[in-house]
């Protein structure tokens, strides 16, 4: 369906605009990447349930993804706890008043596992894994290893593109609560230790305001977001072409991509999903 | 077992193929000849079924691969083994797991068993005790063997080489024409081979075909290509700059 669509843009394309670059014919590229994205997610998914399963692969991918992307998780969750904490201290001490103070750890919970930590988990894997997949696998391309799969029996995408995305789908809500952890412990920290606010208070509103839901829908986003990660990465792998200057944009071209559809998606899915069940 | 018939292939505007025709018999070694550049590793990307023809087809034992699906197309594809010009062997594997790839994809073999053949596909081409080294750490013409042990180690019916003597010495480049016909003699396959490189083509080969401008334009043993009275034919096996062919 999505390749018919493509089809029929391209043949209008080359009829109509041989030369010229019009609107039309970035449009007709726009939606023409739009469906070669589609089609692999159809694949994917469609490949999901076949044998051989990619296991090795998928536990190589879990590390890479998972467990090597902690130290930037913690930084970043860290840093972003700490900023919003000062800033939630700041608006309830200015406009509310001396004491509200400690009603700032339920917003700062809310705030960090529905919104800045998804984004910011989702960000950085982008740019540490969805370029390394797209690194990787330009390169399979350009150096024909993805022909030889092919010759040897093998379909790249079950092979390549189904482990890697099953393994970011995986893992992104993993490094989110890890993220969330971190975050609100950096939020706690700062408004307790740092600034006084009173300890026992600060925990109970947090408790008292926090909902599973919150947490639950933050999960549910960075699971979108890896996904689109590792497509994008693979997608942008699949279709390098032209040397080594084709693997440096194909990695650049992951992160651009893959960043901002993460800032597009998250604003309809925060719009989506319930704000609470 | 293999035909091509009437193959057309372009990419945009440029014409690659313009109706090839070839067929490949039991046990055949077909040597195809062509400048660079002129489509021959397209062809045999058409014929293990990567590309799709724009018009024509490839018949695989009476099979239209193009007409197939993913999955059958992948069973046809697992009866050809292919050594690539660049070897493509995959860099983050060992050289052992590079040759057992479709061994332990696709069949029953145990473990015990898989290493075995490794090893005897590894010896077939003369390497013996490297399974554990990595792709970066071999030379050009030991990645080249590498590469046909993986394509050997399946057994197939059917061996394709692209260019195998490019890129390595004029001793390795006869080794490995040596194992053409080695791989020939012992495996029973049917071979074909693409290349620029005459002295193996007359080495090698039962037919040798040339490929000019999109077609094949002389077929026949070597000695009739020696002897062809075609003038672009004559340029390319002599090697002349000067003659009918001019673009490169
Ligand atoms: N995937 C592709 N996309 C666009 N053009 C291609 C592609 N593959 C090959 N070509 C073009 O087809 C022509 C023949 O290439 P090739 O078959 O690799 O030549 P050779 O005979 O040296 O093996 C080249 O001009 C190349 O630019
Ligand atoms: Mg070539």
């Amino acid at each position: 369906m999505l390749g018919l669509l493509t089809w029929s843009f391209n043949l209008l394309n080359h009829k109509m605009f041989p030369i010229a670059k019009s609107p039309l014919y970035y449009f007709n590229s726009f939606l023409q990447q739009v469906g070669e994205v589609g089609l692999l997610f159809f694949q994917t998914f469609k490949n999901l349930f076949k044998k051989p399963w990619e296991k090795r692969i998928f536990i190589q991918q879990l590390e890479e993804i998972g467990v090597r992307s902690l130290p930037v998780v913690s930084l970043t969750a860290a840093f972003g706890g700490l900023v919003f904490g000062l800033q939630t201290y700041l608006g309830f001490h200015r406009y509310i008043g001396p004491g509200s103070e400690t009603y700032g750890g339920p917003i700062i919970s809310l705030g960090l596992s529905k919104e800045l930590i998804p984004i910011l988990v989702g960000l950085m894997v982008s740019g540490r894994v969805g370029s390394a997949m797209a690194a990787e696998i330009g390169t399979m391309k350009i150096t024909e290893q993805i022909d030889a799969l092919f010759s040897l029996g093998a379909d790249p995408t079950r092979y390549l593109v189904v482990p890697r995305t099953l393994a970011s789908l995986v893992m992104l809500p993993c490094l989110t609560i890890y993220g969330d952890i971190i975050g609100m412990a950096a939020g706690f920290f700062y408004n307790v230790y740092i600034m006084g606010v009173n300890r026992v208070l600060y925990i109970r509103n947090t408790l008292l305001y926090m909902e599973l839901w919150d947490i639950m829908s933050g999960l549910i986003k960075s699971a979108v977001f890896g996904v689109i990660i590792a497509l994008i990465g693979c997608w942008q792998g699949l279709r390098t072409e032209g040397g080594a200057e084709g693997v440096g944009r194909a990695t650049t071209r992951t992160v651009v991509i893959a960043s901002i559809l993460i800032l597009i998606v998250n604003f309809f899915l925060s719009k989506a999903l319930p704000a609470d069940i | 077992m293999i035909r091509v018939i009437d193959l057309h292939k372009s990419f945009g505007q440029k014409k690659v193929l313009q109706g090839v025709n070839l067929r490949l018999k039991h046990g055949e070694t077909l040597v195809i000849i062509g400048q660079s550049g002129c489509g021959k590793s397209v062809l045999l990307k058409h014929i293990i079924g990567l590309f799709k023809p724009d018009k024509g087809s490839v018949l695989v034992d009476g099979v239209d691969i193009a007409k197939l699906k993913d999955d059958e197309l992948h069973k046809v594809t697992r009866r050809f083994g292919m050594l690539f010009q660049g070897s493509a062997l995959f860099d983050s594997m060992t050289v052992g797991q590079n040759v057992s790839f479709g061994l332990e994809r696709y069949t029953d073999f145990s473990q015990e068993e898989i290493k075995e053949l490794v090893k005897e596909s590894l010896a077939k081409v003369g390497l013996i005790g490297i399974e554990n080294l990595m792709p970066y750490e071999l030379s050009g013409g030991m990645k080249k063997r590498v590469g046909l042990a993986r394509a050997i180690a399946y057994r197939p019916d059917i061996i394709l080489y692209d260019e195998p003597s490019t890129g390595i010495d004029p001793i390795r480049a006869d080794a490995i024409n040596e194992l053409v016909i080695r791989m020939k003699e012992e495996l029973k396959v049917a071979t074909l081979i693409i290349t620029h490189d005459m002295v193996s083509a007359y080495k090698v080969a039962d037919r040798i075909g040339m490929l000019y401008e999109g077609q094949i334009i002389e077929m026949g043993s070597p000695e009739e290509i020696k002897n062809s009275d075609n003038q672009v034919v004559q340029q390319f096996i002599h090697g002349k700059a000067e003659g009918p062919i001019k673009n490169w």
